[in-house]
Order: C-alpha cells, then sequence, then structure tokens
C-alpha cells in the first residue's frame, strides 16, 4: 500500500499491508469495507454553492484547509460527474427547483451533505415567504453541518462524518442504501412554481385542504386556533 | 516581448513552487511540533500553510462564536452544585435576531410565582445565526457562545432543538475556553458568584463572593474535544460531549414528552391533537425529513 | 466628466425652493416630523424628473423604493435619492405617492435607466404598477407567485407576530418548530381551494417571452441562422452564486441578454421590518457575505443618523471602524480579482493565491468580532468590542498557543508587510500577462454617461472615469481626514475594472497605514457611544445612510413610526443595481465574454437578491 495503488492480486496474499485508515475497520476482510474505503476517499462534490456557506466551502477547498487531502478536490460542475451535493446556503422556493433537478440528474451513489443551519432547517432566514425550511424537505439528507456559517473546520468534521457513514454501508442485498440493494430509487418529484412552491407529493393533501376552502393559515392563526381550548 | 507578461507570471507560481519545499526541509521531522504549527500559521510565514485538519486544528480565538449554551455552578461546588446562572429573565430570548430561543420561566410550586431560574431552555440550532448577541446582552454572564464547532449529526430531527440539558455546561468548561474573558466578566462582577448569589450572600452578612473554588483545589481539566474524537466510533462521533451532557438524554432534545391531554379532561381544537406544554400539536404533522427508501440506517 | 456643466443652484435647499418655485402645484414639502425632500405629484413625476436631470445637475438616481403606509395615511409611497455625480453631497429626496388598491405610477426608466431593476422590485414586492416601464414583471419572485410580500397585511406562511420579540419565546416558551403548525409541514401558503388538478404554471413561459425564440435573422441567405437562446445558471460554475442569465444568440455574438434573479431572494427586507433595531445587525452580515464590516458600518450610520444626538461615536469607535471597512475592501478585492480570472479560465490557481491572505485578514476579524465572516461587530454608537490586546486561541485544544501575539503587532506585520507584498504579487502574477489582456481589454466596455445613467457605483463606475467615492463625496465616519485619492480608470473596460481593484486595495493599505497610529493614540479610549439596552426606540422618521462599500454605494432607507422596530427598511443593494447595465455591456460581446463581465461587476448574490 505504499504507492496507494491496491493491486487486485495482492488480496490473495496473506501479508497484504493494511492502510492505517484501514485498519480500525473491524471488517476489513469484507468486500464492502474495501469498496467503501475507495469510494469514501475519491468523493467528487458538486461545484455547486448557494449562500454564505459557499464562500466558507470554497474555503475549506483552498489552500488553508485543502479538501483535496480527502479526495475531494474535484469538484465537478456537472451532476453526472459528483457524488456529494454540499448544499452551502439558504434555499429559496426558486432555487428549490434547480436542486431537485440536480439532485436527480446525479448518479447513484449519491449523498447530500447540509451545509450550514439554513439548509438544515431554514436558519435566520427560515420566516421568510421565498425559504425552504430545510433541504431534507425534498431530498434526503446524510449529513448535517450546524453552524452560521459552519467554519472550513466544521465543514471538514462533516465530510469525515459523511466518510464513517459510507464505510459503514454494506454491499449486501437489501441493504440501508437503495442504490446497493433493490436497485435504482425513485426520483423525487420536482417541484412546482405556482401560487407557492408546490411539491407534487402533496396533490392528494392538496385536494383535502382546498375543500376547506381557506387561506392557508399562518403560524399565528394556527397558535391562536391550538391556544382556544386554553383560555375557554 | 510577447509572452513576457505570462512568463513573469509563471515566476511568481514558480517561487511559490520553490518557497513549499524550502519549508518543507526547514520542518523536516518536526511535522506534528506545535511549535512549527504556530510559526506556521501565523503571519512569519511566507505563504499559507495547509491545517491537516483532524490531525492537527487551528484553535478558535477566545472571542469565538458558535452555538450557545449556558453555564451552571460547578457540579462539585461546595455550595451550589450545578444551579444555573440564568434567571430566566428572558433578555436573551428578546434580543435573539432570529427567535430561537424558547424559555419556560420556573414557577414556585408552592406559591405558583415566577422565580428566577429557568423551567426549560431550548435553542433550535437550525435556526440559530451564532450572532452573540444572547451572550451579549446577558446581564448575569449565563449564556455564553461555544468553541466547539463539531456537531454535524446524521439527523436533525432530534438533536438540532437543544435543550437545558444539553446546553448546560460547568463555569469552568467556559474559564477553559476562554480564559482572558472569564476573567474580566469576574472581575466586572464583583467576584467569582453569580450576582444573585453575591447579593443573597451580602444579605446574609457573609462575603459577596467566594474566591474561584478551582484557584483553591485544583479540578481536573475539562475533556477538550480533541481529534481523537473524529477517529472513534461515527455514530457517537457527531454527539461528543462533555460527560455531562452525556448523562442526560441526548435525544431529549426532541420536544417535551406530550403530555396526555385526555388525562386532564381538555378538548383539542381538533380530533387526535396533543397537548404540549399550554398548547395544542398535530402529532401527524409532516416535519418528518424525507428519508431515502431502504433499510434503516 | 469635466466638461459637464454644473448647475448654478449647488445647495440642496434652494434647489428644493427653486424647485417648488418651478413646480407650484406639484410640489410641496414633505412635513411629517423627521422627514426630508419633496413630495411630487405622479401626474408630473416624469417632468420633474427630466428638470432635475437637465437643469439642476442631478444625473444619478441612486435609489428608488417604496413604503407602505398602511394605517399611516394607507398609501404606498416611492421614494427616490437623486445625487449629482461626480460633485457629491447630500441626496435629492423625492417622493410620490399613491393609492394601495390601485397603485400606479409614472416609470422613471426613459429618463434614469438605472431605475429599471429598481421599479421592476417594487412592482414585485410591493404591486405598484409603473407606466412605461419597457419590461415590468417581476424580479425576485417568479410569475404566478400570490401577493406582493412587501405590503404590511402580508403574511407569509410561519408569520407569527407582527413584530419581534414574538410572545410565544418567553415566559411559556414551549418550543416548537414551525412546520409542525403548517398543514403541509412546509413554508407554504396557497390561496383559498388551490389544488394541482388544472393549474398550469406560467413562471418559465413567461421568462421566455420576449426573448424572440425562433425568429429568422437576417443576412447572407446562405449563411442564415436561427436565433439561440442559451441559458446561462441559476447552477454554473462561474457565476458568483445563483444567478441566471438567458442569452439571445446570433452565432456567438450576444443580441440580448436577460438577467434573471431571485434565486437567493431570502427576504430580508420583510425580516428586516420583523426585527428589532439591533436584530438587523447580523442579518446585514448575510447581504453581502464577504464584507460584514462593511455592511455593518452602512446600516449603523443609518440608524446613527435617525438617532440623532442619543448617539455619539467616540473617536476611537471611528477608528476601529475604518480598520475594519478597509480591510474588508481588501478582502473583497481580493476575492473579486481572484474569482474573476476564475471566470476567465484560469480555474483557481489565481484564486487561491488571491485568498491566501484573506485568511490572514479573517483571522483578525475571527479574534475580534467572533466569527470570520459573520462578523456582528458594530453597533448603534461605536463597535461591540475593543480590539482584544493580544489574539488569543482557545487554551483547551492541543495547539493551545497558536496565534497568541500581540494585536498591535499582528496589525503592523499584516499592514506594513504582508498586505502591499500580496498586492505586489497578484500584480506581478497577473497584470502583464498577455492571456489576460487579450481577454480583458476592450470588452464589456461602460462609457461613463452610460455608467452614471444606469446607477453603476463602486468600482464598476469609477473604471469608467468618474470620480466618485461617497467616502469624500459625502464624506462620514473620520475618512475627512484620512489621505487617499479616489482612483479611476479611463476605459471602463474588464481589464480596467480589474486593474482599478488593485489599485484601490493600495489605497486601502495606505488609509490603513495612516489608522495604526491612531489607533495606538487612541487605546483605552471608549469604544461604544450609544444605548446599551438591549432594546433601543429611535425616534420617528426616515434616514438614508449610504456607505462606499468595496461592491459600490450600499445604501439603508429606514423609517421609523416610533417604535423598537423599522417600518421600512430596505437595502439599496450595489450589487443589484450595478447589474442593471450587464445587458447593454453584453451586447455585441461573444457569449464567452458574458462571465467574465459578470465576474469584472462583481456581484455577490445575498446581497443582490437579498
Amino acid at each position: 500500500m505504499t504507492n496507494g495503488e491496491i493491486n487486485l492480486r495482492d488480496l490473495q496474499h496473506p501479508d497484504i499491508p493494511v492502510p492505517e485508515e484501514m485498519q480500525s475497520n473491524i471488517a476489513v476482510t469484507s468486500l464492502s469495507s474495501l469498496y467503501n474505503w475507495a469510494r469514501s476517499r475519491s468523493i467528487w462534490p458538486m461545484l455547486f454553492g448557494l449562500a454564505c456557506c459557499a464562500i466558507e466551502m470554497i474555503a475549506t477547498a483552498a489552500s488553508r484547509f485543502d479538501l483535496a487531502r480527502f479526495g475531494m478536490e474535484v469538484m465537478r460542475a456537472s451532476p453526472r460527474q459528483a457524488d456529494l451535493m454540499i448544499v452551502s446556503g439558504t434555499v429559496t422556493k426558486k432555487m428549490i427547483v434547480p436542486i431537485v433537478r440536480l439532485y436527480n440528474q446525479m448518479p447513484e451513489p449519491k449523498y447530500v451533505l447540509a451545509m450550514g443551519a439554513c439548509a438544515s432547517g431554514g436558519g435566520p432566514f427560515k420566516e421568510g415567504y421565498n425559504v425552504v425550511s430545510g433541504i431534507d424537505k425534498y431530498v434526503p439528507v446524510d449529513v448535517y453541518v450546524p453552524g452560521c456559517p459552519p467554519t472550513p473546520q466544521a465543514l471538514l468534521y462533516g465530510l469525515i462524518a459523511l466518510q464513517k457513514k459510507i464505510e459503514r454501508q454494506s454491499l449486501g442485498v437489501g441493504a440501508s442504501v437503495p442504490w446497493y440493494g433493490g436497485g435504482p430509487s425513485e426520483e423525487v418529484p420536482v417541484p412546482i412554481l405556482g401560487p407557492d412552491i408546490v411539491d407534487p407529493r402533496h396533490a392528494e393533501l392538496l385536494r383535502k385542504e382546498a375543500q376547506k376552502n381557506r387561506v392557508t393559515p399562518t403560524v399565528a392563526e394556527m397558535l391562536a386556533e391550538s391556544a382556544q381550548p386554553e383560555s375557554a | 516581448m510577447y509572452g513576457s507578461g505570462i512568463l513573469k507570471g509563471l515566476g511568481v507560481t514558480f517561487r511559490h513552487l520553490i518557497t513549499t519545499f524550502i519549508d518543507d526541509i526547514q520542518w523536516l521531522g518536526r511535522k506534528r511540533d506545535v511549535e512549527v504549527f504556530q510559526q506556521k500559521q501565523s503571519l512569519a510565514n511566507r505563504g499559507l500553510v495547509t491545517v491537516e485538519y483532524p490531525e492537527e486544528k487551528l484553535a478558535v480565538p477566545e472571542r469565538f462564536r458558535f452555538t450557545p449554551f449556558l453555564i451552571t455552578y460547578n457540579q462539585d461546588d461546595p455550595d451550589y452544585p450545578g444551579k444555573d446562572w440564568c434567571t430566566s429573565c428572558g433578555i436573551c430570548a428578546k434580543v435573539c435576531p432570529p427567535q430561537c430561543i424558547w424559555i419556560v420561566r420556573g414557577t414556585d410550586p408552592k406559591t405558583g410565582r415566577p422565580k428566577p431560574e429557568p423551567e426549560q431552555f431550548y435553542i433550535d440550532i437550525d435556526i440559530c445565526m451564532n450572532c452573540g448577541y444572547c451572550a451579549e446582552y446577558c446581564p448575569f454572564d449565563a449564556i455564553k457562545m461555544d468553541h466547539n464547532y463539531e456537531l454535524a449529526s446524521y439527523d436533525r430531527t432530534s438533536t438540532h432543538i437543544h435543550d437545558k440539558a444539553r446546553l448546560s455546561r460547568e463555569i469552568r468548561y467556559w474559564q477553559s475556553i476562554a480564559p482572558t474573558i472569564a476573567a474580566e466578566e469576574e472581575a466586572a462582577r464583583g467576584g467569582y458568584d453569580h450576582t444573585d448569589v453575591q447579593k443573597a450572600r451580602k444579605k446574609a452578612g457573609l462575603e459577596p463572593s467566594r474566591p474561584d473554588p478551582l484557584k483553591v483545589k485544583p479540578a481536573e481539566p475539562e475533556p477538550a474535544p480533541v481529534a481523537v474524537a473524529v477517529a472513534e466510533a461515527p455514530a457517537a462521533a457527531p454527539q461528543a460531549e462533555a460527560p455531562k451532557a452525556e448523562a442526560a438524554p441526548a435525544a431529549s432534545a426532541a420536544p417535551a414528552a406530550p403530555s396526555s391531554a385526555a388525562a386532564d379532561g381538555e378538548t383539542p381544537p381538533h380530533p387526535g391533537w396533543i397537548k404540549r406544554g399550554k398548547r395544542w400539536i398535530d402529532p401527524n404533522a409532516k416535519v418528518e425529513p424525507v428519508r431515502r427508501k431502504g433499510k434503516s440506517e | 466628466m469635466t466638461d459637464q456643466v454644473l448647475p448654478q443652484v449647488t445647495d440642496l435647499p434652494s434647489t428644493v425652493a427653486a424647485l417648488k418655485e418651478r413646480f407650484p402645484n406639484a410640489v410641496k414639502d414633505d412635513t411629517r416630523s423627521g422627514y426630508q425632500g419633496v413630495i411630487v405629484d405622479p401626474a408630473h413625476l416624469t417632468e420633474f424628473a427630466r428638470v432635475i436631470r437637465d437643469e439642476f445637475g442631478f444625473n444619478y438616481l441612486s435609489s428608488v423604493t417604496a413604503v407602505d403606509y398602511l394605517g399611516h395615511g394607507d398609501h404606498l409611497e416611492v421614494v427616490y435619492h437623486a445625487y449629482r455625480v461626480p460633485s457629491g453631497g447630500k441626496p435629492l429626496v423625492f417622493k410620490a405617492q399613491t393609492d394601495r388598491n390601485d397603485a400606479v405610477v409614472p416609470s422613471l426608466v426613459s429618463i434614469y435607466p438605472g431605475a429599471d431593476f429598481q421599479e421592476r422590485e417594487a412592482y414585485d414586492l410591493y404591486g405598484i404598477h409603473f407606466v412605461g416601464h419597457p419590461n415590468l414583471k417581476r424580479i425576485l419572485l417568479w410569475e404566478g407567485f400570490e401577493g406582493y410580500p412587501m405590503r404590511k397585511d402580508y403574511h407569509e406562511a410561519y408569520y407569527e407576530q407582527e413584530t419581534k420579540p414574538f410572545d410565544s419565546r418567553w415566559p411559556g416558551g414551549h418550543v416548537f418548530r414551525a412546520e409542525e403548525y403548517n398543514p403541509f409541514g412546509h413554508n407554504v401558503r396557497y390561496p383559498a381551494g388551490f389544488t394541482l388538478d388544472d393549474y398550469k404554471p406560467v413562471a418559465e413561459e413567461q421568462l421566455q417571452q420576449g426573448m424572440a425564440l425562433g425568429v429568422d435573422i437576417m443576412g447572407d441567405p446562405a449563411f442564415r441562422t436561427d436565433r439561440l437562446i442559451v441559458n446561462l445558471g441559476p447552477h454554473h460554475p462561474s457565476t458568483h452564486g445563483v444567478f441566471r442569465m438567458m442569452v439571445a444568440l446570433t452565432g456567438e455574438t450576444i443580441e440580448s441578454l436577460e438577467p434573471v434573479m431571485g434565486y437567493l431572494h431570502r427576504n430580508h427586507e420583510k425580516i428586516g421590518e420583523r426585527n428589532t433595531w439591533y436584530g438587523n445587525m447580523p442579518f446585514t452580515d448575510r447581504l453581502d457575505y464577504i464584507c460584514s464590516m462593511a455592511n455593518n458600518l452602512a446600516y449603523a450610520i443609518t440608524v446613527e443618523q435617525m438617532m440623532g444626538n442619543q448617539v455619539s461615536v467616540p473617536y476611537r469607535a471611528e477608528v476601529i471602524r475604518v480598520l475594519m471597512a478597509e480591510l474588508t475592501r481588501i478582502t473583497n478585492h481580493l476575492w473579486a480579482i481572484g474569482f474573476l480570472l476564475n471566470d476567465l479560465g484560469a480555474f483557481f490557481t489565481p484564486a487561491l493565491y488571491a485568498i491566501q491572505t484573506r485568511e490572514y485578514i479573517l483571522d483578525f476579524f475571527e479574534a475580534t468580532a467572533g466569527s470570520r465572516m459573520m462578523c456582528n461587530y458594530m453597533r448603534i454608537g461605536g463597535v461591540a468590542k475593543d480590539l482584544m490586546a493580544r489574539i488569543r486561541s482557545e487554551a483547551a485544544l492541543i495547539n493551545d498557543k497558536v496565534r497568541d501575539m500581540d494585536t498591535m503587532e499582528y496589525l503592523d506585520k499584516l499592514i506594513n508587510d504582508r498586505l502591499p507584498r500580496s498586492i505586489d504579487e497578484l500584480d506581478e502574477l497577473l497584470s502583464e500577462s498577455e492571456i489576460i489582456k487579450s481577454r480583458c481589454i476592450g470588452v464589456g466596455l461602460l462609457p461613463a454617461e452610460m455608467a452614471i445613467a444606469y446607477s453603476a457605483s463602486g468600482p464598476l463606475l469609477r473604471a469608467s472615469g468618474v470620480p466618485y467615492d461617497i467616502r469624500r463625496a459625502d464624506p462620514y465616519s473620520i475618512y475627512p481626514e484620512l489621505e487617499f485619492d479616489i482612483c479611476t480608470r479611463p476605459n471602463g473596460d474588464i481589464y480596467d475594472r480589474y486593474y482599478l481593484r488593485l489599485d484601490e486595495m493600495r489605497q486601502s493599505v495606505r488609509i490603513l497605514k495612516q489608522i495604526l497610529p491612531r489607533l495606538k493614540d487612541t487605546q483605552g479610549q471608549p469604544i461604544f457611544g450609544g444605548k446599551t439596552s438591549y432594546s433601543i426606540k429611535v425616534p420617528a422618521g426616515e434616514a438614508y445612510g449610504h456607505a462606499e462599500n468595496p461592491k459600490g454605494e450600499l445604501g439603508f432607507y429606514c423609517v421609523s413610526t416610533g417604535g423598537g422596530n423599522p417600518w421600512r427598511y430596505h437595502v439599496r443593494a450595489p450589487s443589484f443595481i450595478n447589474l442593471t447595465p450587464l445587458g447593454e455591456m453584453c451586447k455585441g460581446q461573444k457569449v464567452a465574454d458574458v462571465v467574465a463581465i459578470l465576474g469584472s461587476i462583481d456581484i455577490v448574490l445575498g446581497e443582490t437578491d437579498r
């Protein structure tokens, strides 16, 4: 392993040198581990910045923190060549449409890292009328990195957490992730820019709500409604 | 001459290339040396040297702000073990720009009147903008900004609302991460003790403030979040916490367990709603994030 | 620009008097307490604008915005701020009032093309129809969006209360997530009876309209080509964030370009009107997130104007403010140059060189203000904390002595050695490169007259040869006592904008060198002269404060009704308004240059979309 290359024939030799990173793993012998080890150390993120956090993401990729040490320096502009989507910043309703489309275009296995408070749960802008309260309302998120913005070291910590997560995934049939088990997963339906952002998965719920024939209540109205029995 | 400008530029990159090798040779064999690291990361260096993150960390300055935490007396304090410094005055909740702080003011069970102690304290770190106003305007030095930025998690529904147990840290933790500021604050308070404690002691005819028990009797230092945490089991890593926070269930960040409404004989505004605190909520409301289909990980 | 005839009437009061004489029935003083300027009858607005531009020399319409006075007269008001450029001075404020239910105001785009995007924004957020606007459609939101969100009676899905602090937080603050109280679990609000069954979204179609798809282009019949529409963004590797452009091409030449924005519209102004006065300070950090310190300063200046003599900024605080603002200018220009080179195709090497020095400035910010980027450092009446005596690191970590050095020593080294050295290095690396010259010189031209007409500001304006810098034109803080030159470049192309930024960084270093002795002299002096309370009340009235931010004129237009929250909080964002001439600058250029031109304007989407 000195030159960093794996010769498959070496695997038959019992004295194969075990890299330090793999020594801490429980199942060094299983194919999953080898596969995951290789994959977790060559995650290509998508070159994709949204807001303030993107600046810290660039700082992470730049010389001082240097993502290349994790095999992640190849930031791909095309989703078709990317493994990881770092959602770095506030996700607006207008932007969620392209984001979902980009996510669908990424080949599996694919991962999503929500960087910062905004991407995780709306952040300080959560109350805004054009802000999505968390990217996980639309696409599955693997790692959340809190902070506003997370420092480059916090992001690196999150990326290491993602590596650990990948290392634990199993290649077996019916595994924890769809792409190793039952074939490709379904596409996430792309939201629609209607009078407000519309999630196509809510079509049924919309029909049910429409029967009430009211404007969707605000949190204040719902709070008042829910506090009523208290005052009565 | 055409091309001389490009050559000049290439000269700059070449100089950088040489410099990196000079640095490598200069620090040969002393890569992990703390002093070398300091030299490399300061202005004394000619360029900018990479921080090899999990192995070496760029220490954060004392004023660094990440998420807020609450200060309590040390657990081994002889007089007030583990007592909250927060008086639930609500200034932090009022000054918080994105309104991410929720406080339930404590009440005296006998008199039913408010008492200066929070019954619950929540901070939604999915909203928090790390602005530091809560710490800046707290009149009791009871809320401070933590330096621990290593908070990544695999799930936000259960871990991103920090409750009182998760937020509380001993005062010695604050003294350890920000010694200068803590000393300044102590001087401004007029002593080690909380201002209310000082008042009470004065009333009782005692010295207003005790000396810092830590300085009288050196206690073991707070285990610092060091690089090892990353290399450990991943499930534990995102929640790597001080012993005290570990004792409290980490998942208690999920809002307080909904109490059964039927027992109180109250009728919910909508069938099936449950009561939380003084309010009713729809337990089926979709707050769950989208998850990948597959067996549970 | 020097040959422009300056008006005879130069001071503002006599200008206003002359204008009232000129329009006896249409112009009247704004007599509300704390207000300034004149109210113009909408019927005469166009004529008024032409007169002030042509006869009084107010050739630069800086800011156009609207205010909803619901419950305070129940009208919508469009507020304009105009300057004389380059002579400077205070703005002429004029307003036009219109009915809330039938909001119609004549458009000023024909007189001031720079009003284009700002009027569209007012239309988008307030529903004011600007008659005569050539392209009046939504700009930040999408076509089909329900309602005009900045109106006071518009309540978003997560609306809790009119102003902060919310009652639900204390004393009975049982935590909840806003999603729990929305039937959809999302941040959405639909009109009554809305279903997806027969709904057709119109957003994209409306965008394509006006781009004249599929029209044959005349020319040599043998080489007749179709017009080609290319969509750049919002996810594009070099658009400085989520910015989108629709480009109509003839071959490779750009025929027309339409910027599409709003992909980072995070409702800064709406949230700002809910926030307390102090609460807006950390939000300004997130406007132009590369220059948070400078944003803080502009906001502090604005509110200090409204507070009048209730606050006085101590001298040391002003010194620190200028220190921070100029360091910020350097970080921004380093960033801008690095990423301009990215856009030109020099992928990342120059950017890495440019931002390495930025890291050292950020280290100083982190040690002083507590955060690398979101400094939240200025306060109304001073700054939050004095500089630390020593730049210290957290003691509990393994490398506990790192960066423990004397702050003044650090600054000294940074300003006198590191910054000049890296600016020179960048100059050496890039300025004479033939590739850069051939890509940049003569591309993306913006003549001086056009720059003024389009309300361009900052480096974009000065690179076109207009010596207009707010630090000199309408001085604030301690800039009058500091020596520096207003840099200009004659040609107004990409190369000039690049080179001007280098020059400006050198001027910033010059300012910083003058700041250092002042810092030493004022050691120990107070740094805060405002109110120490956690919530402040601001006297009723309006104020427009502006500062020369690295990207241009950052202005805040605030209206107070005397309470703890702003009634109106508007940001005159340089990144947004500097985009107005983008279409004109790109016309006739090659498609490959679009990204470079955009990079040379230097925008940040957080500020563009707010």
